[in-house]
């Protein structure tokens, strides 16, 4: 064992070993029994559980291990449990998505596990090299993922656009980060936090925090950034694009509020403006460039980009609240876009790609159910009540006012209210426009993707009627990120 | 109070487990649904009747049947309930409303059936909440709750252009109400900094005395969403295309119950919460209103479709209950809330009389009627009582509602009070102009000849607004009476010296509102608040 490792460190990252022995198993079950889909599934769901398990088990903990390279505290629990139930759902909607497509299962949901685990390390990670394996680990998984439909162009393109960005983004990042190790001499994150503390901010300075956000920017897919987002979003299998849109931007926002809210909190004023600008960008453009879309998919990527922008309202933020709301909303905000992806990912038919607009006309007819989770996924994800996604906007609303980012706030319920007309263009057409559809047959959903549609829409309406458990457990992750200011308000 | 634990809860949640009953039964029973949903109607009025019987206007508490439970901890939102006088008439209006446009639907509306009922029970616990929520978070959680039902009553449901009147509907309210949630989060913040407690409670807003400068923005933000609901002018461009479209029972609810959400937001919130900046948007508001008033009857006068006129006469008739209101007077506050339950009666009936005929006629063109008083005796009479309710008659409701009005706003402004009077012309012009070309001359067009007069379900459901027109034409008492409370705490919220001054003449004369109000022009206090 190396000097300083001790047996404590590796008990820390049981949940990760459970992944990765768990992938494992599923890569080599592929081989054994090739055609036993269900077997798959159901070791990589036991694989998800076991680890939820372990990490349920470390929530209450805070400590650093492996000599200071990972934290084991409330944040990083959430987000893993937030990668973990991402992975679990997307499993759920793949078995029946898979058995269309005609697709290899065995190394899918090995491929789902590897990005899993590069996720739970962006949330542990307290060193930029461990954070950064951790995205590397992830990014690479989805790289072939996008392109797991093998005879599809546009799965290739996709796959194609993603890795060639992606790398182009993560040589950004990288730069950036060898400024700041330039500067510090570190890559601790607490100790690149004690080494800029009091010390004036020089171009270098701006510069590594231009990069490593421009970095951490295209994985989130903020503007002007997002070019990759809705090819490579439409082009993927439909389980993939709600991974890829959950899971990874969520690992990608905890290691963006690591980096720079742990790390770099004496360079707040400097990114503070930054990513101001940013989140009015991403969500002004993300919201009118989805008012246009005939594609789901792609309207759905838009809508992604767009709250990617109300999210970075928590980084801006910059206070306790600021990142509990943040949170709070990625926690609602798995559960109504996994939602509204399975629905996209249930209309795929061996006849049907299912990923228009129109395809989802008389919806509400064929399956009056799955037309009602629609329904509740998109005014979620339009802030509407009873819904979660409006107790996220709430929260996230007044935590920009209670920082004292009224214009802010201002900007982002403008945004949302632009963004309800799409989001209600596809309740126009599951439900109004069907007296010009042709009578079709009923829709017949399968075991496994009711379990997932019915997770989502537990979620999105049981968050939106009592969301106390929700904003408990939020604000206990976010006292983990030492050095956050309370309220500054500007309402005196 | 503690005779009815939970009542409130009990009127509210009513609808909905109709609600959740109808999704249960077959779709194709259509007629088994349509007894559940007035089975479930009429037992959520009936469930109601107690805020009428048992409400106690002189009790010390001023929030009766209040409920109270702890719902996000974190954040300080409040399951809390309670309604005063003003919303316990409001709630009674929204379940009566409820059970006559759920029973005037019977043949009107034939696909869809259960999604239909659904909505419209949906709609009725989301109005309801709205009312009685005490909490804002909740209130606003109801309020825009209440959209989606709507939504979908007239995108579904709806004529011709029913998709684009549809989301008209949604994003104008919308967007009010996003930019009000803004206010309510400003507030929110606000009170913690002075008292260190996190909560949205209602009754401690009521008690906070924020700084003029936030009190102006936040009166803005608030303005934006209830203005959208009332509709004022220029907000209102909305209303005609969701009226017309809707089927007539969207049109009824909309009319008589969701309209009222704007006006009850201004009396509960902006005034007792922003007094200051109320005060200082009095002109603006009442130039508004004027607008509203004038052009609204204008505009009504000019249409040749039957139901628009009645939309357009919304927008002159809400005018003026915002006049009344922006008075800041006791009478005018008073006439403000009684002429919004005018309101819910007589344009309720109306639009339940041109759903009648279009029924039968499947048109609302003025000019394709003419002569009806022939053929539909019955139908007429009823029309004619509506009219003159409308209208303003004395021995029914719309008179006492205006005169209360007129007198809350003569004392602050005697040119408003003029502007008031002519749009109360205008809109006797426009409705005898309609019932003359409807329901008089010849009967020239021969498809009219043989249109059935009211059946029994179409009688039950005129039946109730003609007695409370009647009732509370000939004898309001015992409306103003339960308003009195409410009336004086909006009052010495908005009116610093009102308190000395009603503990002054307290003892006095008998129907305390009209009294009061009758004297402040020369106590003073209450004029110069308003022309400030």
């Amino acid at each position: 064992m190396p000097e300083g490792f001790s047996a404590l460190d590796f008990y820390y990252i049981l949940p990760e070993i459970v992944v990765t022995g768990g992938a494992l198993v599923v890569l080599l079950l592929s081989v054994v029994t090739p055609r036993r889909d269900d077997v798959l599934l159901g070791v990589s769901l036991a694989t998800v559980a076991a680890a939820l398990y372990w990490v349920a088990a470390f929530a209450g903990l805070d400590v650093t291990a492996s000599k200071g390279l990972l934290a084991i505290d409330g944040f990083a629990a959430f987000f893993k449990v937030v990668a973990l139930g991402s992975a679990a759902v997307t499993m759920l909607m793949s078995s029946p998505y898979l058995r269309v497509e005609g697709l290899r299962a065995g190394e899918y949901y090995f491929l789902i596990l590897c990005a899993t685990l590069g996720m739970m390390f962006m949330a542990s990670g307290m060193d930029l090299i461990t954070l950064f394996i951790g995205l590397e680990t992830m990014a690479v998984s989805f790289y072939v993922l996008a392109g797991y439909l093998k005879p599809n162009p546009r799965s290739n393109e996709a796959a194609v656009k993603y890795f060639l960005l992606g790398a182009f983004s993560l040589g950004v990042l990288l730069y950036g980060m060898s400024i700041l190790y330039g500067v510090t001499g570190t890559t601790s994150l607490e100790g690149t936090a004690a080494a800029l503390a009091g010390q004036e901010s020089g171009p270098l300075l701006v510069l590594a925090v231009v990069l490593v956000a421009a970095g951490m920017g295209f994985k989130i897919a903020a503007v002007p950034f997002h070019m990759w987002a809705p090819d490579v979003y439409e082009g993927a299998p439909t389980p993939v694009t709600a991974f890829l849109s959950v899971g990874s931007k969520a690992a990608s926002f905890a290691m963006l509020v690591r980096i720079f809210l742990e790390g770099l909190p004496s360079l707040g004023a400097e990114w503070t403006a930054l990513f101001w600008g940013l989140a009015v960008v991403t969500m002004t453009v993300g919201n009118i460039a989805a008012l246009t879309q005939s594609n789901l998919k792609r309207m759905l990527a838009y809508s992604s980009i767009a709250h990617a922008g109300y999210l970075l309202m928590g980084v801006v933020a910059g206070t306790q609240r600021g990142v509990a709301a943040m949170l709070v909303y990625v926690g609602v905000y798995l559960f109504m876009q996994l939602g509204a992806f399975a629905v996209v990912a249930a209309m795929r038919r061996s006849d049907v790609v299912g990923d228009e607009l129109k395809d989802l006309t008389g919806l509400s007819r064929r399956s009056p159910m799955m037309a009602f989770a629609m329904l509740f996924f998109m005014l979620s994800l339009g802030g509407i009540p009873p819904t979660a996604g409006f107790m996220g906007k709430v929260w996230l609303f007044g935590a920009a006012i209670d920082a004292g980012f009224v214009w802010l706030a201002v900007i982002a319920v403008a945004n949302s209210a632009v963004s309800l007309y799409y989001y209600l263009r596809v309740v126009v057409f599951m439900w109004i426009n069907d007296e010009t559809a042709p009578a079709s047959s009923p829709l017949v959903l399968g075991p496994a993707m009711t379990a997932a549609l019915v997770v989502a829409v537990v979620g999105t309406v049981v968050f939106g009627l009592y969301p106390q458990f929700l904003f408990a457990s939020a604000e206990a992750a976010a006292t983990a990120i030492e050095g956050l200011g309370a309220g500054t308000s500007a309402l005196r | 109070m503690s005779n009815f634990p939970y009542l409130l809860s009990l009127i509210m949640f009513t609808p909905l487990a109709g609600a959740v009953i109808l999704l249960f039964v077959n779709k194709r029973n259509e007629d088994t649904i349509r007894w559940i949903a007035n089975v479930t109607a009429g037992a959520g009025f009936l469930v109601s009747l107690p805020l009428w019987f048992s409400f106690d206007p002189a009790a010390a508490e001023y929030w009766h049947f209040v409920e109270r439970l702890p719902w996000i901890p974190s954040i300080g939102a409040e399951y809390h309930l309670g309604v005063d006088g003003f919303s316990a008439l409001l709630v009674l209006l929204t379940t009566l409303m409820g059970v006559i446009a759920i029973l005037s639907s019977w043949t009107a509306i034939t696909v869809r059936v259960k999604e239909y009922y659904v909505f419209m029970l949906v709609l009725q616990t989301g109005m309801i909440g709205a009312f009685v929520a005490l909490d804002f978070l909740l209130f606003f959680v109801f309020w825009e709750v209440m959209l989606v039902p709507m939504y979908f009553l007239i995108g579904i449901w709806g004529s011709d252009n029913r998709l684009y009147s549809a989301i008209k509907f949604f994003l104008f309210t919308l967007v009010g109400s996003v930019v009000m949630l803004l206010g309510i989060l400003a507030v929110y913040f606000y009170s913690h900094e002075v008292t260190g407690v996190y909560t949205f409670d209602i009754t401690q807003f009521h008690e906070l005395n924020m700084p003029f400068g936030l009190q102006w923005w936040v009166f803005l933000a608030f303005f934006l969403g209830f203005a959208v609901k009332v509709p004022m002018f220029p907000f209102h461009t909305w209303l005609p295309d969701a009226h017309t479209d809707a089927p007539t029972a969207g049109s009824v609810i909309l009319a008589a119950v969701l309209l009222k959400m704007g006006t009850y937001g201004f009396i509960r919130f902006s005034l007792p919460i922003l007094p200051e900046a109320t005060v200082a948007f009095v002109p603006w508001v009442a130039a508004l209103s004027i607008i509203g008033i004038i052009y609204g009857a204008l505009v009504a006068m000019a249409q040749h479709d039957w139901k628009r006129l009645v939309a357009y006469s919304s927008v002159s008739h809400m005018g003026m209950v915002m006049l009344g209101m922006f008075a800041l007077t006791p009478v005018g506050i008073t006439g403000s809330i009684v002429q919004q339950l005018n309101h819910g009666i007589s344009t309720g009936a109306l639009f339940l009389i041109v759903g009648i005929v279009y029924e039968r006629r499947h048109t609302r063109e003025i000019a394709e009627y003419g002569g009806l008083s022939k053929i539909m005796p019955a139908f007429a009479a009823v029309f004619l009582i509506m009219t003159m309710s409308s209208i303003g008659l004395p021995t029914l409701n719309g008179f006492i509602g205006e005169v209360l009005i007129l007198q809350g706003i003569f004392v602050v402004n005697m040119w408003w009070a003029a502007a008031a009077a002519t749009g109360i012309v205008l809109g006797a012009a426009y409705m005898l102009w309609l019932y003359q070309r409807t329901m008089f001359g010849a009967i020239d067009n021969p498809k009219n000849e043989n249109l059935p007069d009211l059946n029994l379900r179409e009688w039950a459901t005129f039946v109730p607004l003609i007695i409370l027109a009647v009732w509370i034409g000939l004898y309001p008492k015992p409306f103003i009476d339960r308003l009195d409370t409410s009336v004086d705490h909006v009052m010495s919220r908005v009116d610093s010296e009102y308190d000395a001054v009603n503990a002054e003449r307290s003892g006095t004369a008998a129907p305390v509102a009209l009294a009061r109000g009758g004297g402040s022009d020369d106590a003073g206090a209450p004029v110069r608040g308003g022309a400030r």
